[in-house]
């Protein structure tokens, strides 16, 4: 067993924890906070997504002791049913999910993505790195190939991501 | 997963230290492949030493002209610093060809380089694999091998090394520092860092038990157009069939890196001096030996292939 303190959407909390519970178990099993999914369980699709310290990680590949004083933003400190985020907002508008399972790591993801666009860093798709890049239709897919949606909900998850970034897809 | 004792480092020379001391003890960064892997009980660590504490997390310029990259710098962090964007655009590319933005967030420079392989014999513990259980047997071979090596390879073990990022650190002459038990340090150029498999597949590098990678040393930037091209089953998110990282010059000389063919990033240097000769030319150098199986025949081809439009892109 072990201690870590790090703060979940505002709230410092303390846990004590076998060393192998994984930041998401931690998240879902210990604090209840059950909006972030176990979906593979391997970083394979990209439905555990929280925001650590301002970075979208996958939090079921990282262990909780690991975080000790980390600030951790979970779907449930974006936005609430009365007071949504704007990117749930667009993603309720533009339909962009079916089952929803994938759907809180894929708000996650996207909120974290436009930050990513904003501080210049470079994807796969950019066409030159020395030039700051672009928030386009093939830049959101790049960013956005780590959230798997079974349901394909894709177009419409691209579309709603590029309503709240303000241009056109 | 087995359970395992935490900690966190201190000091490099003191992880170093405590990782000898206990045999199966590892070190964990960002751990996005360690804990894949102790989820399945392929990594069975007793002792976790936490080493995301020991500083080794900027990138600095050398006196001659180079960079120094801490080991515990992120893939995203690496890929995105202006100089590596301005001055090893291959690297960048490499960096952004593997994984998801989520695992770039967390995997470092050291981790990368040490990231294990995903054949999915390997990963399947009910097979037998040389690597995992020495000695048990390869369920690779005769198996479904359409991503495994094509040279380089033994009796004991095709599986590749999955990453992309080496492949440019390879074509770049990096070379790795490293701290030991025993407090001394040392530098490793990358060609000789992985391993072949042989007979003994299961070891992978040649860090020595408890060795500690600390940096690794980009020599001054060599001009020419830097261009990694991957070729994989998917636009994104997926392991290479083939890579090629190449830095060309305007004469048309240059270094090649191939990934997804080898267990270690391939690059002939004698195959280099056919490079203004065209692809073909250097495919047949850079393949002399290859072994393909039926499977993976196609990845030959692929190889020249993919340097032809490596080559024709460089020359804009």
């Amino acid at each position: 067993m072990a201690t870590v303190s790090f703060n979940v959407n505002g709230e410092v909390r303390a846990l004590k924890l076998d060393t192998r519970t994984t930041l998401l178990d931690a998240l879902r099993e210990h604090l209840h906070l059950t909006g972030t999914k176990k979906g593979c369980d391997h970083g394979q699709c990209g439905a555990c997504t929280v925001i650590v310290g301002g970075q979208r990680i996958n939090s079921c590949l990282t262990l909780a002791v690991m975080h000790e004083g980390d600030s951790v933003t979970t779907i449930e400190g974006l936005g609430t049913p009365e007071h949504m985020h704007p990117m749930q907002t667009a993603f309720v508008k533009h339909d962009g999910f079916q089952c929803g399972y994938c759907t809180p790591g894929q708000v996650c993801s996207a909120v974290a993505v436009l930050d990513e666009i904003k501080a210049g860093i470079p994807s796969h798709v950019t066409g030159d790195l020395n030039v700051a890049p672009e928030l386009t239709n093939a830049e959101l897919r790049e960013r956005m190939s780590g959230n798997i949606c079974r349901c394909g909900a894709y177009s419409n998850i691209a579309e709603a991501i590029t309503e709240v970034a303000g241009s056109p897809a | 997963m087995k359970s395992f004792t935490y900690e966190k480092a201190h000091s490099p020379a003191a992880a170093a230290a405590a990782a000898v001391r206990t045999s199966d003890a590892k070190f964990i960064a960002g751990g996005t492949n360690l804990l894949d892997l102790m989820k399945l009980e392929i990594e069975t660590p007793s002792r976790l030493i936490d080493v995301n504490g020991l500083g080794f997390d900027k990138v600095e310029m050398t006196p001659e002209g180079g960079l120094r990259i801490g080991a515990l710098v992120r893939n995203t962090a690496l890929a995105a610093d202006e100089r590596v964007r301005r001055d090893y655009g291959l690297l960048s590319r490499a960096l952004l060809a593997g994984a998801s933005g989520q695992l770039r967030n967390k995997a470092t420079t050291a981790g990368n380089l040490l990231q294990r392989t995903r054949c999915p014999y390997f990963y399947d513990t009910n097979q037998p694999c040389n690597k995992r259980n020495p000695g048990s047997g390869c369920a690779a071979i005769g198996g479904i091998t359409r991503q495994h090596a094509v040279i380089g390879s033994s009796d004991a073990c095709i599986a590749t090394h999955p990453s992309d990022m080496a492949i440019a650190m390879r074509a770049l002459d990096a070379t790795v520092q490293t701290v030991r038990p025993d407090g001394t340090t040392r530098d490793i150029p990358i060609a000789d860092l992985h391993r072949l498999p042989g007979d003994t597949p299961h070891l992978e590098t040649t860090l020595a038990a408890g060795e500690l990678i600390t940096s690794v040393t980009l020599p001054k930037p060599v001009g020419g157009a830097h261009i990694y091209r991957k070729v994989r089953d998917r636009a994104s998110y997926a392991f290479a069939l083939v890579s090629v990282g190449a830095i060309v010059q305007r004469d048309g000389t240059g270094r090649v890196a191939v990934g997804g063919i080898a267990h270690k990033p391939w690059r002939v240097e004698a195959a280099e001096a056919e490079m203004p000769h065209g692809a073909k030319a250097v495919a047949t150098r850079l393949l002399d030996g290859a072994k393909p199986t039926r499977d993976n025949t196609f990845k030959l081809a692929l190889v020249e292939r993919t340097l032809a439009a490596v080559l024709t892109e460089a020359k804009g």
